[in-house]
Protein backbone atom coordinates (compact mmCIF):
# COMPACT_ATOMS: atom_id res chain seq x y z
CA UNK A 1 0.00 0.00 0.00
CA UNK A 2 1.15 3.53 -0.77
CA UNK A 3 2.15 5.50 2.32
CA UNK A 4 0.60 8.65 0.91
CA UNK A 5 -1.75 8.98 -2.01
CA UNK A 6 -3.47 12.01 -3.56
CA UNK A 7 -6.21 11.95 -6.18
CA UNK A 8 -7.35 15.13 -7.93
CA UNK A 9 -6.40 17.04 -4.79
CA UNK A 10 -7.34 20.70 -4.91
CA UNK A 11 -6.86 23.49 -2.39
CA UNK A 12 -8.12 27.02 -2.88
CA UNK A 13 -7.45 30.06 -0.78
CA UNK A 14 -10.21 32.41 -1.93
CA UNK A 15 -9.65 32.94 -5.63
CA UNK A 16 -6.15 31.42 -5.55
CA UNK A 17 -5.70 27.75 -6.42
CA UNK A 18 -2.69 26.65 -4.38
CA UNK A 19 -3.12 23.06 -5.58
CA UNK A 20 -5.08 22.11 -8.66
CA UNK A 21 -5.91 18.46 -9.35
CA UNK A 22 -2.79 16.88 -7.86
CA UNK A 23 -2.52 13.10 -8.14
CA UNK A 24 0.52 11.25 -6.84
CA UNK A 25 1.63 8.32 -4.69
CA UNK A 26 4.54 7.87 -2.29
CA UNK A 27 5.66 4.27 -1.76
CA UNK A 28 7.35 2.75 1.33
CA UNK A 29 11.14 2.73 1.44
CA UNK A 30 11.47 5.78 -0.80
CA UNK A 31 13.08 9.14 -0.19
CA UNK A 32 11.12 11.60 -2.30
CA UNK A 33 12.04 15.15 -3.26
CA UNK A 34 9.10 17.52 -3.58
CA UNK A 35 10.64 20.12 -5.82
CA UNK A 36 9.36 23.42 -7.08
CA UNK A 37 10.01 27.14 -6.91
CA UNK A 38 8.62 29.22 -4.07
CA UNK A 39 4.84 29.46 -4.21
CA UNK A 40 4.37 26.26 -6.22
CA UNK A 41 2.24 24.55 -3.56
CA UNK A 42 4.80 22.39 -1.72
CA UNK A 43 3.98 23.62 1.77
CA UNK A 44 0.24 23.49 1.07
CA UNK A 45 0.56 19.82 0.07
CA UNK A 46 2.54 19.03 3.22
CA UNK A 47 0.02 20.84 5.42
CA UNK A 48 -2.84 18.92 3.82
CA UNK A 49 -1.00 15.66 4.53
CA UNK A 50 -0.73 16.73 8.17
CA UNK A 51 -4.38 17.65 8.49
CA UNK A 52 -3.43 21.28 9.17
CA UNK A 53 -5.49 22.25 6.13
CA UNK A 54 -8.51 20.52 4.61
CA UNK A 55 -8.87 19.96 0.86
CA UNK A 56 -11.28 22.00 -1.25
CA UNK A 57 -11.67 19.01 -3.57
CA UNK A 58 -10.30 15.56 -4.29
CA UNK A 59 -8.68 13.43 -1.62
CA UNK A 60 -5.47 12.68 0.21
CA UNK A 61 -4.86 9.50 2.18
CA UNK A 62 -2.14 8.37 4.53
CA UNK A 63 -1.96 4.57 4.72
CA UNK A 64 -5.50 4.52 3.33
CA UNK A 65 -6.89 6.96 5.93
CA UNK A 66 -7.95 10.58 5.73
CA UNK A 67 -5.68 12.86 7.78
CA UNK A 68 -6.81 12.90 11.40
CA UNK A 69 -5.66 11.78 14.82
CA UNK A 70 -4.85 8.26 13.57
CA UNK A 71 -2.63 9.51 10.79
CA UNK A 72 -0.90 12.03 13.07
CA UNK A 73 0.46 9.03 14.95
CA UNK A 74 2.03 7.86 11.68
CA UNK A 75 3.36 11.15 10.31
CA UNK A 76 6.40 12.99 11.62
CA UNK A 77 6.45 16.58 10.44
CA UNK A 78 9.24 19.14 10.30
CA UNK A 79 7.64 22.56 9.66
CA UNK A 80 9.48 25.19 7.64
CA UNK A 81 9.82 27.41 10.71
CA UNK A 82 10.88 26.98 14.30
CA UNK A 83 8.05 25.52 16.34
CA UNK A 84 9.55 24.33 19.64
CA UNK A 85 9.10 26.16 22.96
CA UNK A 86 12.29 28.24 23.25
CA UNK A 87 12.60 28.03 27.01
CA UNK A 88 12.95 24.25 27.05
CA UNK A 89 16.32 22.52 27.13
CA UNK A 90 17.10 19.43 25.06
CA UNK A 91 16.09 17.08 27.88
CA UNK A 92 12.72 18.81 28.28
CA UNK A 93 12.22 18.76 24.53
CA UNK A 94 12.70 14.99 24.57
CA UNK A 95 10.15 14.68 27.40
CA UNK A 96 7.80 16.87 25.36
CA UNK A 97 8.15 14.69 22.28
CA UNK A 98 7.87 11.51 24.34
CA UNK A 99 4.60 12.77 25.87
CA UNK A 100 3.10 13.62 22.51
CA UNK A 101 4.26 10.64 20.46
CA UNK A 102 4.29 7.03 21.62
CA UNK A 103 6.67 6.15 18.75
CA UNK A 104 9.36 8.58 19.95
CA UNK A 105 12.67 6.74 20.39
CA UNK A 106 14.44 8.64 23.16
CA UNK A 107 17.64 6.62 22.96
CA UNK A 108 17.98 7.40 19.28
CA UNK A 109 17.44 11.11 19.94
CA UNK A 110 19.98 11.14 22.79
CA UNK A 111 22.56 9.41 20.67
CA UNK A 112 22.13 11.90 17.82
CA UNK A 113 22.18 14.89 20.17
CA UNK A 114 25.39 13.58 21.71
CA UNK A 115 26.92 13.18 18.26
CA UNK A 116 25.97 16.77 17.58
CA UNK A 117 27.56 17.78 20.89
CA UNK A 118 24.42 19.42 22.30
CA UNK A 119 24.44 19.91 26.06
CA UNK A 120 21.05 18.59 27.25
CA UNK A 121 20.82 21.38 29.81
CA UNK A 122 21.12 24.31 27.41
CA UNK A 123 17.88 26.02 26.54
CA UNK A 124 16.72 25.90 22.95
CA UNK A 125 16.94 29.67 22.56
CA UNK A 126 20.61 29.66 23.66
CA UNK A 127 21.58 27.44 20.73
CA UNK A 128 22.78 28.81 17.40
CA UNK A 129 20.30 28.89 14.53
CA UNK A 130 22.02 25.99 12.76
CA UNK A 131 22.04 23.87 15.91
CA UNK A 132 18.35 24.63 16.55
CA UNK A 133 17.54 23.39 13.06
CA UNK A 134 19.53 20.22 13.68
CA UNK A 135 17.82 19.62 17.05
CA UNK A 136 14.39 19.97 15.41
CA UNK A 137 15.35 17.48 12.72
CA UNK A 138 16.74 15.03 15.29
CA UNK A 139 13.45 15.07 17.23
CA UNK A 140 11.43 14.56 14.05
CA UNK A 141 13.66 11.72 12.79
CA UNK A 142 13.67 10.00 16.20
CA UNK A 143 10.06 8.98 15.82
CA UNK A 144 9.40 5.54 14.36
CA UNK A 145 6.94 7.02 11.90
CA UNK A 146 5.67 5.74 8.56
CA UNK A 147 5.94 9.08 6.83
CA UNK A 148 8.43 11.88 7.47
CA UNK A 149 7.45 15.21 5.97
CA UNK A 150 10.38 17.62 5.97
CA UNK A 151 9.45 21.09 4.78
CA UNK A 152 12.58 22.94 3.58
CA UNK A 153 14.99 21.25 6.01
CA UNK A 154 18.05 22.74 4.32
CA UNK A 155 16.89 26.25 3.52
CA UNK A 156 19.74 28.58 4.41
CA UNK A 157 22.02 26.21 6.34
CA UNK A 158 25.79 25.99 5.95
CA UNK A 159 27.37 23.02 4.12
CA UNK A 160 28.38 21.23 7.34
CA UNK A 161 24.81 21.48 8.65
CA UNK A 162 23.50 20.27 5.33
CA UNK A 163 25.78 17.22 5.51
CA UNK A 164 24.61 16.52 9.05
CA UNK A 165 20.98 16.70 7.94
CA UNK A 166 21.50 14.40 4.95
CA UNK A 167 23.52 11.99 7.08
CA UNK A 168 20.73 11.94 9.68
CA UNK A 169 18.18 11.12 6.98
CA UNK A 170 20.29 8.23 5.61
CA UNK A 171 21.17 6.95 9.09
CA UNK A 172 17.49 6.69 10.03
CA UNK A 173 16.41 5.13 6.75
CA UNK A 174 13.65 2.58 7.27
CA UNK A 175 12.48 0.42 4.34
CA UNK A 176 8.92 0.49 5.65
CA UNK A 177 8.69 4.26 5.89
CA UNK A 178 8.85 7.06 3.35
CA UNK A 179 10.55 10.45 3.57
CA UNK A 180 9.29 13.48 1.65
CA UNK A 181 11.68 16.43 1.48
CA UNK A 182 10.39 19.69 0.06
CA UNK A 183 13.05 22.03 -1.27
CA UNK A 184 14.09 24.27 -4.10
CA UNK A 185 17.80 23.54 -3.45
CA UNK A 186 17.98 20.36 -5.48
CA UNK A 187 21.74 20.00 -5.91
CA UNK A 188 22.05 19.74 -2.12
CA UNK A 189 19.71 16.76 -1.73
CA UNK A 190 19.86 14.99 -5.07
CA UNK A 191 22.22 12.23 -3.87
CA UNK A 192 19.86 11.02 -1.16
CA UNK A 193 16.68 11.00 -3.25
CA UNK A 194 15.04 7.99 -4.92
CA UNK A 195 12.21 9.88 -6.58
CA UNK A 196 11.34 13.42 -7.46
CA UNK A 197 8.05 15.22 -7.90
CA UNK A 198 8.20 18.53 -9.78
CA UNK A 199 5.42 20.95 -8.88
CA UNK A 200 4.61 24.25 -10.53
CA UNK A 201 1.71 26.59 -9.85
CA UNK A 202 -0.24 23.89 -8.06
CA UNK A 203 0.25 21.19 -10.70
CA UNK A 204 2.43 18.08 -10.72
CA UNK A 205 4.66 18.43 -13.76
CA UNK A 206 6.49 15.16 -13.38
CA UNK A 207 6.99 12.23 -11.04
CA UNK A 208 10.06 10.11 -11.79
CA UNK A 209 13.05 8.36 -10.26
CA UNK A 210 16.33 10.28 -10.07
CA UNK A 211 18.13 7.50 -11.99
CA UNK A 212 15.59 7.66 -14.82
CA UNK A 213 16.07 11.39 -15.28
CA UNK A 214 19.86 11.11 -15.20
CA UNK A 215 19.90 8.16 -17.62
CA UNK A 216 17.37 9.69 -20.03
CA UNK A 217 18.53 13.29 -19.99
CA UNK A 218 22.26 12.75 -19.41
CA UNK A 219 22.19 15.46 -16.76
CA UNK A 220 21.53 15.86 -13.07
CA UNK A 221 18.04 16.46 -11.72
CA UNK A 222 19.27 19.90 -10.66
CA UNK A 223 20.27 20.82 -14.21
CA UNK A 224 17.06 19.32 -15.62
CA UNK A 225 14.97 21.24 -13.08
CA UNK A 226 16.62 24.52 -14.09
CA UNK A 227 15.71 23.80 -17.70
CA UNK A 228 12.11 22.88 -16.98
CA UNK A 229 11.59 25.90 -14.73
CA UNK A 230 13.51 28.45 -16.78
CA UNK A 231 11.67 31.75 -16.86
CA UNK B 1 37.41 6.37 -1.84
CA UNK B 2 36.49 9.59 -3.59
CA UNK B 3 32.71 9.94 -3.50
CA UNK B 4 32.03 12.84 -5.82
CA UNK B 5 29.58 12.30 -8.63
CA UNK B 6 29.25 13.62 -12.15
CA UNK B 7 25.97 15.05 -13.38
CA UNK B 8 25.69 13.14 -16.66
CA UNK B 9 25.05 9.62 -15.35
CA UNK B 10 22.85 7.85 -12.79
CA UNK B 11 24.51 7.80 -9.37
CA UNK B 12 24.23 4.02 -9.01
CA UNK B 13 26.21 3.57 -12.26
CA UNK B 14 28.98 5.79 -10.88
CA UNK B 15 29.01 3.81 -7.63
CA UNK B 16 29.43 0.60 -9.66
CA UNK B 17 32.35 2.19 -11.49
CA UNK B 18 34.09 3.38 -8.31
CA UNK B 19 33.74 0.11 -6.42
CA UNK B 20 34.76 -1.86 -9.50
CA UNK B 21 37.88 0.24 -9.81
CA UNK B 22 38.76 -0.40 -6.16
CA UNK B 23 38.45 -4.14 -6.74
CA UNK B 24 40.48 -4.10 -9.94
CA UNK B 25 43.23 -1.97 -8.45
CA UNK B 26 43.42 -4.21 -5.39
CA UNK B 27 42.36 -1.49 -2.96
CA UNK B 28 39.58 -3.92 -2.07
CA UNK B 29 41.21 -7.34 -1.77
CA UNK B 30 39.69 -10.54 -3.20
CA UNK B 31 37.60 -12.27 -0.57
CA UNK B 32 37.38 -9.21 1.67
CA UNK B 33 34.11 -8.33 3.29
CA UNK B 34 32.21 -5.20 2.27
CA UNK B 35 30.63 -2.93 4.88
CA UNK B 36 26.82 -3.20 5.24
CA UNK B 37 24.73 -1.29 2.70
CA UNK B 38 23.68 1.44 5.11
CA UNK B 39 27.24 2.08 6.22
CA UNK B 40 28.49 2.27 2.64
CA UNK B 41 25.58 4.55 1.79
CA UNK B 42 26.47 6.90 4.64
CA UNK B 43 30.11 6.94 3.66
CA UNK B 44 29.22 7.84 0.07
CA UNK B 45 26.45 10.21 1.17
CA UNK B 46 23.89 8.45 -1.00
CA UNK B 47 20.52 6.86 -0.51
CA UNK B 48 20.70 3.20 0.70
CA UNK B 49 18.48 2.08 -2.21
CA UNK B 50 21.01 3.53 -4.65
CA UNK B 51 23.91 1.72 -2.94
CA UNK B 52 21.87 -1.49 -2.90
CA UNK B 53 21.25 -1.21 -6.62
CA UNK B 54 24.97 -0.68 -7.29
CA UNK B 55 25.93 -3.74 -5.23
CA UNK B 56 23.32 -5.85 -7.01
CA UNK B 57 24.81 -4.77 -10.33
CA UNK B 58 28.30 -5.78 -9.12
CA UNK B 59 26.85 -9.12 -8.03
CA UNK B 60 25.35 -9.61 -11.47
CA UNK B 61 28.78 -8.99 -12.99
CA UNK B 62 30.31 -11.55 -10.64
CA UNK B 63 32.65 -9.11 -8.85
CA UNK B 64 30.82 -9.38 -5.56
CA UNK B 65 28.83 -12.18 -3.96
CA UNK B 66 26.58 -12.27 -0.95
CA UNK B 67 26.29 -14.85 1.76
CA UNK B 68 22.89 -14.87 3.37
CA UNK B 69 24.01 -14.43 6.93
CA UNK B 70 27.46 -12.91 6.84
CA UNK B 71 27.19 -10.16 4.23
CA UNK B 72 28.80 -9.27 0.92
CA UNK B 73 32.29 -10.19 -0.21
CA UNK B 74 34.63 -9.36 -3.07
CA UNK B 75 34.98 -12.33 -5.41
CA UNK B 76 37.97 -14.64 -4.95
CA UNK B 77 37.92 -15.56 -8.61
CA UNK B 78 41.03 -13.93 -10.15
CA UNK B 79 39.80 -14.63 -13.67
CA UNK B 80 36.65 -12.55 -13.17
CA UNK B 81 38.74 -9.66 -11.85
CA UNK B 82 41.26 -10.00 -14.69
CA UNK B 83 38.45 -10.01 -17.24
CA UNK B 84 36.87 -6.89 -15.77
CA UNK B 85 40.26 -5.25 -15.71
CA UNK B 86 40.75 -5.95 -19.39
CA UNK B 87 37.26 -4.71 -20.27
CA UNK B 88 37.83 -1.49 -18.37
CA UNK B 89 41.28 -1.01 -19.94
CA UNK B 90 39.83 -1.47 -23.44
CA UNK B 91 37.05 1.02 -22.69
CA UNK B 92 39.60 3.60 -21.60
CA UNK B 93 41.81 3.00 -24.63
CA UNK B 94 38.81 3.43 -26.92
CA UNK B 95 37.83 6.66 -25.18
CA UNK B 96 41.44 7.89 -25.48
CA UNK B 97 41.58 7.04 -29.18
CA UNK B 98 38.27 8.80 -29.78
CA UNK B 99 39.47 11.96 -28.04
CA UNK B 100 42.74 11.90 -30.01
CA UNK B 101 40.77 11.45 -33.24
CA UNK B 102 38.85 14.60 -32.32
CA UNK B 103 42.19 16.41 -32.22
CA UNK B 104 42.96 15.07 -35.70
CA UNK B 105 45.52 12.36 -34.88
CA UNK B 106 45.55 9.05 -36.75
CA UNK B 107 46.70 5.77 -35.25
CA UNK B 108 50.39 5.87 -36.42
CA UNK B 109 50.89 9.38 -35.09
CA UNK B 110 49.25 8.45 -31.77
CA UNK B 111 51.57 5.43 -31.50
CA UNK B 112 54.65 7.52 -32.15
CA UNK B 113 53.52 10.03 -29.53
CA UNK B 114 53.13 7.20 -27.00
CA UNK B 115 56.63 5.94 -27.80
CA UNK B 116 58.06 9.42 -27.25
CA UNK B 117 56.47 9.53 -23.82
Amino acid sequence: MAIMECAALTKRFGAVKALDGVSLAVQPGRVVGLLGPNGSGKTTLIKLANGLLTPTGGELKIMGMKPGSETKALVSYLPDKEYLPEWMNAKQLMDFYGDFYSDFDRERAREMLARLGVDEKRRFKQLSKGTREKVQLILVMSRQAKLYLLDEPIGGVDPATRDFILDTIIRNYNPEAAVVISTHLIADVEQVLDDVIFVREGHVLLQSTVDEIRAREGKSVDQYFREVFKC
Amino acid sequence: MDWTFRADQPIYAQLVEKIKQSIISGALLPGSRLAPVRELAMEAGVNPNTMQRALQELEREGLVYSQRTSGRFVTEDDRVIAMQKETLAKERVRAFLASMAELGFDLPSILSLIKEE
